[in-house]
């Protein structure tokens, strides 16, 4: 019999094994818009209410210097490539605690299936949607005089993917902690998204904005993910890029970190 | 197939430690089908998610499968299936769809899984519900999908944690034939969790009585009732035989007391004998013999709820959810 000490520490699963098992929580997620497709229609449709009714506003509102030469469709669409990415993504906790409150999730929690795929197959989940989403608006855009350059706006919903298991992953935290008090979870999550939203300047530019706001927008991860957004729809790749993918990147190392602590802590 | 040594489980709500399961010490051989018993909260729920890797001791040790449930959880997770409490499917979804999809958790592959998981649906009446959506099943038909995911891999060891809790007797008996019939099939090594003592008592062949995290008793319902409890005994005689018969039956329960009520001329006399049925029929000659022949004679088998009346001084019932 084996007598291992209790601090012994656990095996970690390789990557493949975490990659595997994650497509096949993806996989399971996905099968409810699949069986079900008319909720993809209505996610399709968000973006586009948004992008006709807000638009037109913006530019007659806040006038064409402060969007750095560029046409308003052209500066507004990948803001709200953005928002619909931190919408989604951020709600990867909220599919979640319906499972908590039935078994699944502790039926699935019983099964081999490596933690950290429990919230990357989830959160990617709450992204693929994006992808269809982003380019259907971005061709849908271009007889108003958007410019579309495939590959960047590719590049970009990847940077978007990162930036959203790192967020996926902090929501499902969320859900696991206000577990049996569900409207922590949504007063957490809004009272969250808002500011960050406003703050890194998807809806109107922040350089039309007091000095404080400026500051504080630095602060922001969600900033430099709009920034490096709006450059890859320019068509460009540049420093912003590269500061977009640090903070996909570095918001994905937080959130998967706190995400595997708040599943083990679950355990105890 | 399981052993633990010590194995502790503490909680702690508020700064008070709470401890739910006291160092238990359980072995299990391959092929048994054990049942851990008691009230709510005796902490056997609590000692099946540590064995199941959903539960992280406190100290102690546990080896479940042939692995250490500490060191290796996702592989005593790969060789055991496990049916909580709640209802393993998600609503929104697709029967046959998450039958497959737990199939694939556990490395099957697609067509293994579809073929296993309509063999499952099939065996347990569920075939005609594959493309249901889980939400618009009744709750018999939720159980019976549980027990199908946790069978989808066909583990060795299976883990249940109070299957039957809020069934009616028609769809508990009829869940127990699928369970029993699984384990005539494969030689599965079952553990369960039950506050029902006559499920307990008709469906396991060993008895784990845990109480206040601690096991209290461990043998076969048979053994323990014979030891613990004995067959209750009451007997009617005539007012003018009663002093006789009270001689007679002191002397035959040397422990325990005796009771009687006395009413309409006739007294009832109440008693607990370990060996109460072979012990009647004596008794009968010798109050035959005595001339105190006794008027009515019932003989009844004790339950586990009696077994756990004289290991805690409360029964069962009490503790147990309405």
């Amino acid at each position: 019999m084996a007598n291992t000490r209790v601090e012994q520490a656990e095996q970690k699963p390789g990557l493949d094994r975490v990659l595997r098992d994650t497509w096949y929580v993806f996989w399971r997620e996905m099968l409810l818009p699949l069986r079900d497709p008319f909720s993809l229609v209505f996610s399709l449709l968000q973006p586009l209410v948004f992008l006709g009714l807000f638009g037109p506003l913006l530019g007659s509102a806040v006038g064409a210097p402060a969007f750095g030469g560029q046409s308003t469709l052209q500066w507004f669409l990948p803001g709200v490539v953005v928002m619909i990415a931190l919408f989604g993504t951020s709600m990867t906790g909220s599919n979640l605690q319906y499972e908590l409150m039935t078994g699944s999730y502790e039926r699935i929690l019983a099964t081999p299936l490596s933690r950290s795929s429990l919230m990357i197959g989830r959160a990617l989940k709450e992204w693929a949607p994006l992808v269809v989403q982003g380019l259907l608006i971005s061709v849908v855009c271009i007889p108003f005089g958007f410019v579309l350059h495939p590959l960047h706006v590719l590049f970009g919903l990847i940077i978007l993917g990162i930036f959203g298991i790192g967020l996926g992953a902090l929501s499902y935290s969320l859900a696991l902690v206000s577990q049996n008090k569900e409207w922590i979870f949504w007063g957490v999550q809004q009272t969250l998204l808002f500011p960050l939203m406003i703050l890194s300047g998807i809806m109107l530019p922040i350089e039309a904005g007091p000095e404080w706001m400026k500051v504080a927008s630095l602060f922001n991860p969600l900033t430099y993910l709009v920034n490096a957004e709006r450059e890859l729809f320019a068509g460009a790749v540049g420093v912003d890029t590269l500061y977009g993918l640090l903070a996909a990147v570095v918001t994905a190392a937080v959130g998967l970190v706190v995400g595997i602590r708040a599943i083990s802590r679950n355990t105890n | 197939m399981i052993h633990t040594r010590k194995l502790t489980k503490n909680f702690t709500v508020k700064k008070d430690t709470v401890e739910a399961v006291k160092g238990v010490d359980i072995d299990v051989a391959p092929g048994e089908l054990v049942a851990f018993l008691g009230p709510n909260g005796a902490g056997k729920s609590t000692t099946l998610r540590m064995l199941t890797t959903l539960l992280r001791p406190t100290s102690g040790s546990a080896t479940v499968a042939g692995l250490d449930v500490v060191a290796d959880p996702a592989g005593v997770r790969a060789r055991i299936g496990y049916i909580g409490q709640g209802n393993g499917g998600g609503h929104s979804y697709r029967v046959i769809d998450e039958m497959i999809m737990q199939g694939r958790f556990y490395g099957m592959n697609t067509t293994d899984a579809t073929a296993r998981a309509k063999e499952l649906l099939t065996s347990l009446d569920l075939a005609d519900l594959a493309k249901r959506t889980v939400i618009k099943l009744s709750g018999g038909q939720r159980r019976r999908m549980d027990v199908a995911l946790g069978l989808m891999h066909s583990p060795r060891l299976l883990f249940l944690d109070e299957p039957s809790t809020g069934m009616d007797p028609q769809n508990r008996a009829n869940l127990w034939e699928h369970i029993m019939r699984m384990r005539a099939e494969h030689g599965t090594t079952i553990v369960l969790t039950t506050h029902y003592m006559d499920e307990a008592d008709s469906m396991s062949e060993r008895v784990i009585v845990i109480d206040h995290g601690a096991i209290i008793a461990d043998n076969t319902a048979a053994r323990l009732k014979a030891d613990l409890a004995g067959d209750l005994l009451a007997v009617e005689v005539a007012a003018a035989s009663a002093a006789e018969v009270r001689g007679l039956l002191a002397r035959a329960a040397a422990e325990g007391e005796l009771e009687e009520h006395a009413f309409d001329g006739v007294v009832r006399f109440r008693l607990r004998l370990s060996n109460g049925a072979r012990l009647a029929p004596e008794l009968l000659r010798r109050m035959h013999d005595a001339g105190a022949p006794a008027q009515s004679l019932e003989l009844k088998p004790p339950t586990l709820d009696d077994v756990f009346l004289e290991l805690t001084g409360r029964s069962l019932r009490e503790g147990a959810e309405v």
